[in-house]
């Protein structure tokens, strides 16, 4: 599938603006001082996942990544409640 | 015509996710993190998907992208809160130039200096 050119260009400036604010997520999660900055940095992260896949769907042309999409999402949602719940119970010290 | 709106709708749900990674990147503080996270993550993620539901124009793809939108823009909010509450709760730092500190005395114990700790009606919630 060919894209014209605008649509060629505005992809890869939003995969170049994506994934440097991966990087940013990637560095929080590597010095947060405590856990639950970690976690905000791995839902950020997730959430760029979900538009990395959006941005694929496009230049490749697979609707199947959509799905993929959705399912990340759910997950995601279910970790961070599961990771808030068990770090006010005091599982992790 | 749809290319270049398309483009346009991409181009700017990145740039509003390069700022949600910027903001979780310099912000100082883990509340102020969340509150530049997750509002930008949830508006460019669903600036992405529209515009990809514009570039297919396909209905299937269309709902699909709908959904996503809506559990993303139903969550997100949820998951910020239920985290922020249970840091809070952890006394995680605030930044030393906040203003206001709300949830003392409310959620688990006060954590500011000299202040003796209150017991609060919500710590029977939390508990549980």
């Amino acid at each position: 599938m060919e894209l014209n050119l605008i649509l060629q260009t505005g992809c890869w400036i939003a995969t170049l603006l994506l994934v440097l604010g991966m990087a940013f997520a990637f560095l929080r999660l590597l010095r947060g001082p405590s856990l639950p900055d970690r976690v905000v940095a791995l839902d950020v992260i997730a959430t760029m996942a979900i538009g990395v896949l959006a941005l694929t769907s496009i230049t490749t042309g697979q609707k199947m990544l959509l799905d993929v999409a959705l399912a990340i999402a759910i997950i995601t949602f279910l970790g961070t409640v599961a990771l808030a719940i068990s770090l006010e119970k005091g599982v992790f010290k | 015509m749809i290319s270049v709106i398309v483009a346009a709708l991409l181009v700017l749900g990145a740039g509003f996710m390069n700022l949600a990674g910027l903001g979780i990147f310099r912000m100082p503080d883990l509340f102020t993190r969340m509150h530049a996270s997750t509002k930008g993550a949830s508006l460019g993620v669903a600036l992405l998907l529209i515009g990809s539901a514009l570039h297919f124009q396909d209905l299937a793809v269309a709902t699909k992208a709908l959904i996503t939108v809506t559990f993303i823009f139903l969550t997100a909010p949820v998951a910020a809160q239920m985290l922020g509450r249970a840091a809070y709760a952890k006394k995680v730092e605030l930044w030393e130039g906040s203003i206001i500190d709300e949830g003392r005395g409310h959620i688990g114990a006060s954590h500011v200096d000299g202040l003796e700790e209150t017991e609060p009606e919500t710590k029977k919630i939390i508990k549980t």
